[in-house]
């Protein structure tokens, strides 16, 4: 043991005599990090992210990104003598040729998929429990960015082995470009060398995705973490933790142990289900050709909302001056990533706007806190798996054995009933247990033993909480909804500013304006001498053991 | 036609291959599944040389065929298959006269006739009539009007076609109903193209050659014989594959994976993260 | 910051948006401090230290037995055939896969089990608290640091040299544009305008439409009623094996051949030669994002597109009845030649595909 520390210690000595590193490392070696399992699901993004670049780097050693033409001699006995891409070939190589080569497939496949699953799992939860608030605005914006970057990583990597599905998801994106006004023609022309498919796209997507992407999603990452870093994580509020401090277990060893732990968890998992569970059969759709199609075309889950947008919009085509504009394909394919990614980016100023709130935030909110917020939150998953389901309506109506024009006409009614509705209901269900948690603070906890009073009137005992866990329901702040104060003055003289604060004090209501406050200091009181909660009080009750 | 003793046709050379040459993980499923299809597929194994009868129908079977039609068809197409339409103008059942006795085997011998009740479409269900039965609905049919014959068994086996061609075939004229393994898909107003795992070959060419029911016409002039045994070589081959990722998830492709690496592998994952924020057990 | 009324304790965390107006009361409960976790069954009980201890050193072992494992089974499972001319056995491939996926898989999630066990239940670790500290500088330093920028803003100059200052920002906005018009021959130089490029196929008078794949002449008489052909122009087969051409007019040329009742088919003014006996020919290219589609249903005479399910009525001139697309199919002009093969009347008359900017109407 000690010869461990004596060569930490060398080390430590060597890099210090260099870069002070003992200074740096001082600070930082014990740094705070929370625990929560909600707080994990960025590392899984990260951990799969490493698994996916691992495994990419041993892809590349056999996958030759050329759409050269070549009749198939290899390996897998019924493809033997079809024509095929270079691309398509040697991602037949690799699947049957090369020893763990299909294991390494499936790993990388099965990494994107839930590297982006993490990553929206992981927004989320910064979402729900308001971790984009001051001062961490930057890190939520370089979310959103390395969200679309994975989404790019992925769709370049689904369409490199030119396969029969990849080749028909490029297909769809050429109809996309070309329904943009004036350069969409030029646009495709360029990124396909010409006429579409051509034989250049394959080597154009690869350096976009085994480079550009992936370089520019590890400098994104390492901003991130760095900004992380610095702020320090977000804790969730309670005995002794406030939003001035933080608390948890040391960086070093036990947040070491545990995250190193957890990526090779996140890995093994990954690998496992690359053992057991085939993904991406290329061998089995075939080589690409741009005039066969099979039943079932689906894009990989994370671009199913954008396919689902394409399947449900009605036809609508007009023409400005003779020339056609394709609004079928234009608001679902170019507008629609648009429309929901910048009020996504834009969140933490818009609600900064209905708080009027610019101080700094380390105390997350319980979902229910904020009904509004949470409201948004639902109704947009609503709506973003209303699309998803719709890029699976012939999946589903052959499941569920229904018309798959059904499913469309659902879709297309429900993307405007359901969100509305389910942020309705979202914001009802937060404001109910609210209340059930100002009722607890108040009155104490309920016991299921109903008494009956001289008088024969029937109550609960109710059991009261110890201040511990009444703090724990009262930690969070009171929000108000903001006034904007008289129009004029006490000389009639109007507020210049009266309409700006007008409409800031709406937003407020909106937000704010419903939520179930917890009780004042005062009400408690009057609570406890009413009596439900019997003599003894939160208040009165001294914490065990400690203090 | 050679054809193992199970009764079923013999797999072609890459199936045989799978078969013999190693014992996978999933053996045991595959070997308790073989035995299901065998039991199921015994009586089967009688078909081909009654079937080969039917080119030369006698007198007597179609004779047998009219009776049995009369009973169990006529309410629908009439007593000599020229069709019914109710008082509303809808179609009870549609003319029979050639659509011959390649028709009546597909569409009686895979179960969707007679039909259960009126639906979007008819569906593979048990057989009702036996094999005798059926020969001799088809030759009273065909003694209509001249149609498709029933295919030779030459055609019909697997063993003899080229796989890969098959695909090709198979991806240019069936897989954008079918798709590229023959799960079925989608069509519109709740029709939908059937699974083609474990339809019998003849079943197959039969469907090709009289296109029931939604499915368009593939007649022998332009996927020839040759080019129809190649398609039933390459659905056997792409039937009999293992799938050697692992689980096949119903060969279905991106919905499931996605379903599966949300359910499966995020689900996992943050049970795992839920038990290392955890501390181990209380004193 | 100084707007808001926050304690310094962070005791009572208040929001007076604004300010001024509302009252904010006050929180009820008091903070009652941190309190400590209660001790783990590992730091009282010494056989539970033990066995914890056994735990972790068993994954960890294992995790090593299992790396091994893992290159036993690389080399042992083969999925080479002895004869190349076999093929490889899917099921030594499967073989393979799984072991080779079990023993990695497994190796790595015990590794990783083994470490968090050990934080878990060995690793003494008492909660910690550190101070956060406002993230913004203390005025002073801000001051500092403007008063630093404009005295090297003053040092250079740039307010004052206005010709330094504009003829370098000339040269620093002109310089993205050679990396800008580098990137031109990305696309072709010859051959016209993406769009006019777009505007023709191989089909023209008196190309036969083969099968595809067997490219076999079609005999108009040989097609049934209920018939479906999925076809090529026979100029296709000309073109070279190797370049983009091919793979180009399969995106463009594939025409799907039907054959219905001709009193079933309604057939549009201008439209009445275009067609053979009901037989029909139609561009397998959909005009809404150009998925290949030929799942027709003889029985409706309808066209299904499986990407975004737009539906065509090839009955009615390839008219859209559901879906995303905009446009009617084109529609292939068909004839027969002496000989009784069908061939093409002329190209499509118009583009195939989904609609652009150029196309006009």
């Amino acid at each position: 043991m000690s010869a461990i520390v004596n060569s930490a210690g060398k080390v430590v000595d060597f890099v210090d005599q260099r870069i002070t590193a003992s200074n740096w490392l001082k600070r930082n070696i014990r740094k705070v990090f929370p625990d929560h399992w909600s707080f994990l699901l960025g590392e899984i993004a990260l951990f799969s992210f490493i698994m996916i670049l691992l495994s990419g780097v041993f892809l590349t050693l056999w996958f030759k990104p050329t759409m050269a033409h070549v009749v198939y001699e290899g390996a897998y006995l019924p493809m033997r003598g079809v024509g095929m891409s270079e691309a398509y070939s040697s991602t037949l190589e690799i699947s049957f040729e090369v020893r763990g080569g299909l294991l390494m497939r499936q790993v990388h496949h099965w990494g994107a998929l839930i590297f982006v699953a993490a990553m929206s799992a992981h927004m989320l939860r910064v979402f729900f429990t308001g971790a984009f608030r001051k001062p961490r605005e930057i890190n939520w914006l370089i979310g959103v960015v390395l969200l679309v970057l994975a989404v790019a990583a992925g769709f370049t990597g689904y369409s490199l082995p030119d396969d029969l599905l990849s080749g028909t998801g490029l297909r769809i994106i050429e109809g996309g470009m070309l329904a943009i006004p004036i350069v969409g023609t030029y646009m495709s022309s360029f990124l396909f060398g010409g006429e579409y498919p051509g034989d250049d796209i394959i080597a154009r997507l690869y350096p976009v995705h085994i480079l550009l992407v992936p370089g520019l999603i590890i400098a994104l990452v390492t901003a991130h973490l760095m900004i992380l870093w610095y702020q320090k994580h977000t804790h969730w509020g309670g005995p002794g933790k406030t939003n001035n401090n933080v608390a948890g277990a040391p960086f070093f060893p036990i947040y070491v142990a545990k995250a190193g732990g957890f990526q090779f968890i996140v890995m093994g998992v990954i690998v496992l289900l690359a053992a057991t569970i085939q993904i991406n059969p290329v061998w089995l759709w075939g080589p690409y050709d741009p005039s066969v199609v099979s039943a079932g075309t689906q894009p990989d889950w994370y671009v199913g909302f954008l396919d689902g947008a394409l399947r449900v919009m009605p036809a609508w085509e007009f023409y400005i001056f003779d020339h056609p504009v394709s609004m079928s394909v234009l608001i679902p394919a170019i507008l629609l990533p648009g429309i929901i990614l910048t009020p996504l980016a834009l969140y933490p100023w818009l609600e900064q706007k209905a708080t009027g709130d610019t101080r700094e935030h380390h105390l997350l909110d319980r979902p229910r806190n904020v009904p509004v917020r949470t409201g948004i939150g639902v109704a947009f998953i609503v709506f973003y798996v209303l699309l998803w389901i719709a890029g699976g309506n012939d999946f589903f109506a052959t499941i569920l054995e229904i018309p798959v024009n059904w499913i469309t006409w659902f879709i297309r009614i429900g993307i405007f009933v359901l969100p509305p509705l389910a942020f309705i209901m979202t914001k009802r269900i937060c404001m109910g247990l609210q209340r059930r948690d100002r009722d607890k603070v108040m009155h104490g906890r309920e016991t299921g033993i109903v008494m009956v009073s001289p008088d024969g009137e029937f109550s609960e005992l109710h059991a009261p909480l110890s201040q511990a866990q009444a703090y724990q329901l009262t930690w969070h702040e009171r929000q108000l909804p903001s006034d904007p104060g008289p129009a004029t003055d006490a000389n009639g003289i109007p507020n210049p500013n009266y309409r700006a604060k007008r409409a800031q004090a709406r937003l407020s209501r909106f937000y704010f304006g419903d939520v179930v406050q917890k009780p004042t200091v005062q009400e408690l009181e009057a609570a406890h001498h009413d009596g439900h909660g019997g003599s003894d009080s939160a208040r009165d009750e001294l914490p065990s053991g400690q203090q | 036609m050679p054809r193992s003793l199970s009764g079923r046709p013999r797999v072609s050379r890459i199936g045989r291959l799978l078969s013999t040459r190693r014992r996978h993980p999933l053996a045991a499923i595959a070997v308790l599944v073989a035995v299901l299809f065998t039991a199921g597929g015994a009586y089967a194994a009688l078909a081909p040389s009654t079937s080969q009868n039917v080119q030369a129908a006698s007198s007597t079977q179609i004779e047998e065929g009219r009776q049995l039609f009369a009973i169990g068809c006529s309410s629908c197409h009439g007593l000599n298959g020229e069709g019914q339409i109710n008082a509303n103008g809808d179609v009870l059942g549609p003319s029979l006269i050639g659509v011959g006795a390649a028709s009546v085997d597909f569409q009686v011998g895979t179960g969707r006739m007679p039909l259960a009740a009126p639906s979007a479409q008819a569906v593979r269900k048990p057989v009702s009539y036996s094999q005798d039965q059926i020969d001799a609905l088809s030759a009273f049919v065909a003694s209509l009007a001249p149609g498709p014959a029933e295919p030779d068994e030459e055609y019909l086996d697997a063993s003899q076609g080229d796989v890969a061609r098959g695909g090709e075939l198979f991806r240019t004229n069936c897989s954008q109903c079918h798709n590229t393994t023959g799960q079925g898909g989608a069509l519109t107003m709740g029709q939908f193209a059937p699974n083609l795992t474990g339809v019998e070959p003849r079943h197959i060419y039969e469907a090709m050659l009289t296109g029931p029911q939604a499915m368009p016409v593939f007649n022998d002039a332009t996927v020839t014989p040759e080019d129809k045994r190649d398609i039933i070589a390459f659905l056997d081959s792409v039937q009999n594959e293992p799938d050697p990722g692992g689980l096949a998830i119903g060969r279905a492709g991106p919905v499931a994976e996605g379903l599966w690496a949300w359910l499966v592998g995020i689900g996992l994952l943050i049970g795992m993260a839920t038990w290392i924020v955890t501390r181990s057990s209380k004193a | 910051m100084s707007t808001h009324n926050v304690n310094p304790n962070g005791d009572e965390h208040a929001v007076v948006p604004h300010g001024e107006h509302a009252v904010v009361p006050a929180d009820p409960i008091a903070d009652p401090g941190l309190h400590h976790d209660e001790l783990r069954l590992t730091d009282v009980d010494d056989k539970a230290e033990r066995r914890a201890e056994r735990q972790v050193a068993g994954m960890f072992t294992l995790a090593s037995l299992l790396t091994v494992a893992f290159i036993v089974f690389y080399v042992v499972v083969g999925i080479h055939p002895d004869n190349p001319e076999n093929g490889v056995n899917i099921g030594d491939v499967q073989v393979s896969n799984l072991t080779l996926g079990l023993t990695l898989g497994l190796a790595l999630f015990l590794l990783g089990a083994g470490a968090v066990q050990w934080a878990r239940s060995l690793m003494t670790s008492p909660e910690v608290v550190h101070q956060r500290h406002e993230l913004r500088s203390d005025d002073e330093t801000r001051a500092a640091t403007i008063a630093d920028f404009d005295t090297g803003t003053e040092e250079t100059g740039f307010g004052r040299r206005k010709l330094i200052r504009n003829s370098l920002l000339g040269a620093l906005a002109l310089l993205p544009l050679p990396a800008v018009i580098m990137l031109r021959d990305l696309g072709p130089n010859t051959g016209g305008t993406p769009a006019q490029r777009k505007e023709h196929t191989i089909w023209a008078e008196g190309v036969r439409v083969l099968t595809d794949v067997t490219f076999m002449p079609i005999r108009a008489a040989d097609l049934e009623i209920g018939q479906l052909v999925n076809a090529m122009p026979a100029t296709f087969e000309a073109l070279p094996e190797h370049g983009p051409e091919r793979i180009n007019e399969r995106a463009k040329s594939p025409v799907m051949l039907v054959r219905m009742l001709p009193e079933d088919i309604h057939v549009e003014p201008g439209r009445e030669n275009w067609g053979v006996d009901g037989i029909l020919a139609y561009s397998k290219i959909c005009t809404h994002v150009g998925c290949p589609i030929s799942l027709y249903e003889q029985t409706t005479h309808h066209m299904l597109c499986p990407c975004h399910q737009s539906t065509f009525d090839l009955s009615d001139n390839g008219k859209v009845i559901f879906g995303p697309a905009a446009r009617s199919l084109p529609q292939l002009p068909i004839a027969v030649d002496s000989e009784g093969y069908l061939i093409a009347q002329s190209d499509f008359t118009e583009p195939v595909g989904p609609s652009y900017w150029e196309r006009t109407r």
